[in-house]
């Protein structure tokens, strides 16, 4: 039995998973996530489907944010940060050389974990990917008002659009950054623990919100929020860190990845239960 | 009591603390130490207002009788006719050369350095030299200027009889002189952008280019100016580099007028150099001369400096407040 | 295995915008390029013209024999009894030790006064206390050397060395000495106050907590724990001592065409930056080459001494950068 439980992350049973299901958006295979030397996360498998929302739990430092930066190349940014393996998007490899990360970063949005809008007014942050990437001034207006409806943040702050971001609160600071990745009309959104910053009312909202996206988008959620895990998403990975014996570096890896029912109800990996059910962590 | 008292002690050692802090002030060898530092600010205070009083005092009798007749007139070789006309012309032009090459020169090192640079050999040989160019001492550069500008202008574009020792060798050499300040104090105004706002930028979609022109520059702006203000004011009050380039102290060969763009091929002076010469003549008569020629310096240079300074107190507390 | 690959260049990006991209990461790349231009046309042209005085020295012109009075020159004129260029003596050593004279007596006046400042700044005064009086450091920093230098002609030599020394006159090294003092304290406080600020409060919370009086933490925490920071804002403000060229060209009285060896500050000198500017700014035009390159072989001595003091402050700065 132990023996079939380590199995769900290697190869096979991914392409099982893979198989199942055609609408695999992004795929990510034998990844492994360098800063320098140092490898924070190794060999992750994790198809993400289209429509669907993904979470990524584990204990603090064990690699979300960066497996979840390399999803959009954001790692980039970093100096001595690098990528193993393979990450495609619609089949396509991310860090393959015909690739621009400006792209993928339009096509593959993300919010971060504290709200981060331009210090600039609100409609300013909405048109300023769109600006970027060349759609024409006349579309801005309905743009604006689509994303922020998307966002659920229109009715509060269409009287205002042209006040500073930065007077709003934390919770539509946040809903206008999630407003903001729309704009730019992108396939998923990358969320690095998006609520951790909010009170629950706010994250409540936010998580209706990215139920309501879902249809639209993909998502790909980092959150330490166990509840939040199991009450919005459709697949869950759970991840955790190791000392790795040859750098004796603590390495995050991926325990199990599979529907988020079966991951809080019935997991394979007994460091997923204890994970879950709060007795480590 | 295990569990007792170590509380009962860390109570104890908070309100010995309290006593301490609130007592900091009262305890004698506190208060003359503490007196003691004071006491060498107020001795920069005082040497200051010395200084200003003396200047302010000694050119008194030219500033209330003939300022505007000051201004207007050149060197002469009589205190009473003599005025600051020519220098101030060289400082504007001076100037001119620090804001056109130097601002956006050093701005964009300063923008390499802390937004392209990948931090290989190369970034690392930039970072060194810059931080020893901006210890070289003025005086060197006037060494460059001399050897290159001057070098270059002589019997070239400029009047014949300058010898290359023209308005726009001085002008370039302040320029170099202020390049390793602007870019040093551009670079730290860009770092202490906050990252989450360039995350925010790239998470869009930006190119570096589009991040750095829409979000960083407009964020690190306040603080750019300040520290190029601040190495134009220097600029504009260093004299050494200038004898070096060869500025003249004495009546010019130039008659061109204020914004005569002519003025950069031929001879120049400036305030600094004028300060020099009029301070150098024998006779109690160039004092006030000397004097009021440092008002006027004083003026133009601490205004830049007060210009500076409020600018960042202004944004400082606007951002705080935020 | 995935989903079907629905176009090749999906994620290829806008060309355009890539090429600008480049374009300006060029653009700034070249105008930080051009620090190192600078750095080597000052570093050449002091070789150069340093090369060919030194060369002058080994194989004296006919022009510059004529000028001496024996008909000889060689290297050992760099090691005479006076500084007269227009005679063919260039003793180094009487600006070299003029310099270190202006420097001793320029440190003794910043090095306490900066520190005490900087002392008062970072451990005693309120925000608000500190946002009033710090100013009086930076407009200090930004009063130009020549005003300063007018000031140490005018006001201290005068009033300040000759009222306390009978042998001085208005015009000496320790009036120099005192106005590149007075230039440097804000130098000294500013990189001290720092230095003293990133001091991480921990340690000053340790030891209130143990009972220590705030004269106490700021002299036997704070200043140990600081001292790297400390000791570069001294070799720093020594470097400008050294290179201040105004104060002593106007206060110390020597004549850059001849300077007599001296070791007592009350005395006129000059300095090599002085003599620098006094050679530049000689209107004689007959002077000879020779003597007139001089000015860039002590140039020469005055940049390397500058950069390693420059050099040797980094490194603790970058010390104190390491330690918090
Ligand atoms: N820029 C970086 N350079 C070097 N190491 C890094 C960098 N960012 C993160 N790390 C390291 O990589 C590992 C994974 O970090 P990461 O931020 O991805 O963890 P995380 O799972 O998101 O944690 P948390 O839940 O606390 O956000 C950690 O050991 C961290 O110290
Ligand atoms: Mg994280």
């Amino acid at each position: 039995m132990t023996e079939v439980r380590h199995m769900s992350v290697d190869e096979t049973s991914t392409e099982d998973l893979v198989a199942e299901d055609s609408s695999v958006i992004m795929d990510v295979s034998d990844v492994s996530v360098y800063y320098g030397s140092f490898r924070a996360v190794r060999d992750v498998h994790m198809p993400v489907r289209q429509h669907e929302i993904t979470a990524m739990i584990g204990p603090s430092g064990c690699g979300k944010s960066t497996l979840l930066r390399s999803l959009n190349r954001m790692n980039d940014l970093i100096e001595g940060a690098r990528v193993e393996g393979m990450i495609t998007y619609q089949g396509i490899d991310l860090y393959g050389p015909r690739v621009d990360p400006v792209e993928v970063r339009r096509r593959i949005g993300m919010v971060f974990q504290k709200p981060n809008p331009f210090p600039k007014s609100i409609e300013e942050n909405i048109t300023f990917g769109p600006r970027i990437a060349g759609i024409p001034k006349s579309e801005f207006p309905e743009l604006v008002e689509r994303s922020l409806r998307s966002a659920a943040l229109w009715d509060e702050v269409k009287d205002r659009l042209n006040d500073s971001a930065l007077g709003l609160s934390g919770g539509q600071q946040q809903r206008l950054c999630i407003a903001r990745a729309i704009a730019t009309k992108p396939d998923i959104l990358l969320m690095d623990e998006p609520c951790s910053a909010l009170d629950p009312i706010a994250t409540g909202r936010i998580e209706d919100l990215m139920q309501e996206l879902k249809s639209d988008y993909t998502i790909v959620i980092v959150t330490h929020n166990m509840q939040q895990a199991a009450r919005v998403s459709d697949r869950c990975a759970f991840f955790t860190t190791e000392v790795d014996s040859v750098s004796d570096r603590r390495t995050g890896q991926l325990v199990e990845y599979d529907r988020t029912e079966k991951i809080f109800s019935n997991p394979a990996d007994e460091r997923t239960e204890n994970y879950v059910t709060g007795r480590f962590g | 009591m295990a569990l007792t008292a170590p509380i009962v002690d860390a109570d104890k050692t908070a309100e010995r603390v309290r006593a301490r802090i609130e007592s900091g002030g009262r305890d004698p060898k506190d208060i003359g130490f503490r007196w003691l530092m004071f006491g060498t600010l107020l001795f920069s205070l005082l040497v200051l207002s010395v200084l200003i009083y003396d200047v302010v005092g000694d050119s008194w009798s030219i500033l209330s009788e003939r300022f505007m007749d000051f201004l207007a007139r050149p060197s002469r070789s009589r205190p009473d006719e003599a005025g600051v006309f020519t220098g101030l012309r060289g400082t504007f032009w001076i100037g001119v050369f620090v804001i056109v090459l130097s601002f956006p020169i050093g701005i964009g090192a300063a923008i390499y350095l802390e937004e392209y640079a990948s931090g290989g050999w190369f970034t690392r040989l930039i970072d060194v030299n810059i931080r020893n160019l901006a210890g070289v001492p003025s005086v060197v550069y006037g060494i460059l200027g001399f050897t290159i500008f001057v070098g270059f202008f002589n019997q070239r574009f400029s009047d014949a009889n300058a010898f290359g020792k023209v308005t726009a060798a001085g002008g370039l050499t302040l320029a170099v002189l202020s390049l390793p300040i602007v870019i040093i104090t551009s670079a730290e105004a860009i770092r202490a952008v906050p990252q989450s706002l360039r995350e925010a930028g790239y998470g869009v979609g930006a190119t570096k280019w589009e991040v750095v022109r829409n979000h960083v520059l407009p964020y690190a702006a306040p603080g750019i100016l300040t520290g190029t203000l601040l190495s134009l004011a220097r600029a504009l009050g260093e004299a050494a580099p200038l004898i070096l380039v060869g500025a003249i102290r004495g009546k010019l060969g130039s008659d061109a007028g204020f914004f005569d763009l002519r003025q950069l091929g031929e001879q120049f002076t400036a305030m600094p150099i004028m300060i020099t010469e009029y301070a150098s003549k024998p006779g109690e008569d160039w004092v006030p001369v000397t004097a009021a020629a440092i008002v006027i310096l004083l003026l133009v240079v601490l205004g830049f400096n007060a210009a500076a300074v409020l600018l960042r107190n202004r944004f400082e507390s606007k951002r705080e407040g935020k | 295995m995935t989903a079907p690959v629905l176009d090749q260049n999906l994620l290829a990006g806008n060309p355009k915008r890539r090429n600008k991209e480049k374009t300006v990461g060029a653009i700034f790349t070249v105008a930080a390029g051009l620090s190192l231009v600078v750095s080597l046309l000052i570093v050449g042209s002091l070789v150069f013209k340093a090369g060919s005085f030194l060369g002058d020295l080994i194989n004296p012109p006919e022009d510059a024999l004529a000028e001496t009075r024996d008909g000889m020159i060689s290297l050992s004129n760099l090691w005479s009894e006076q500084w007269a260029p227009r005679f063919m003596q260039f003793d180094i050593k009487t600006l070299l030790v003029a310099s270190i004279i202006v420097t001793i007596v320029a440190m003794a006046v910043a090095g306490p006064i900066g520190l005490g400042a900087a002392i008062y700044l970072s451990e005693y005064a309120s925000p608000r206390v500190r946002r009033i009086l710090k100013p009086v450091l930076e407009v200090l920093a930004g009063i130009p050397s020549v005003v300063l230098g007018f000031f140490a002609l005018r006001w201290i030599g005068p009033n300040v060395v000759a009222n306390m020394f009978e042998s001085a006159g208005n015009q000496s090294l320790l009036a120099a000495g005192l106005g590149v003092g007075l230039l440097t304290i804000p130098l000294v406080a500013s990189i001290s106050e720092d230095a003293m600020r990133s001091v991480p409060n921990a340690l000053r919370e340790a030891s209130a907590g143990l009972g220590a009086r705030k004269f106490t933490t700021s002299t036997k925490i704070v200043l140990p724990a600081a001292v790297s920071g400390l000791v570069a804002a001294f070799i720093v403000a020594t470097s400008r001592a050294i290179g201040e060229t105004m104060v002593v060209f106007l206060a110390a009285g020597g004549s850059g065409n001849s300077a007599q060896f001296t070791l007592s500050p009350l005395d006129r000198g000059a300095t090599m930056t002085a003599a620098m500017a006094s050679q530049a700014s000689g209107t004689d035009g007959t002077i000879v080459e020779t003597a007139f390159n001089s000015l860039f072989f002590v140039g020469a001595v005055l940049f390397v001494i500058t950069l390693t003091l420059n050099v040797i402050a980094d490194r603790f700065v970058r010390r104190v950068r390491q330690q918090y």
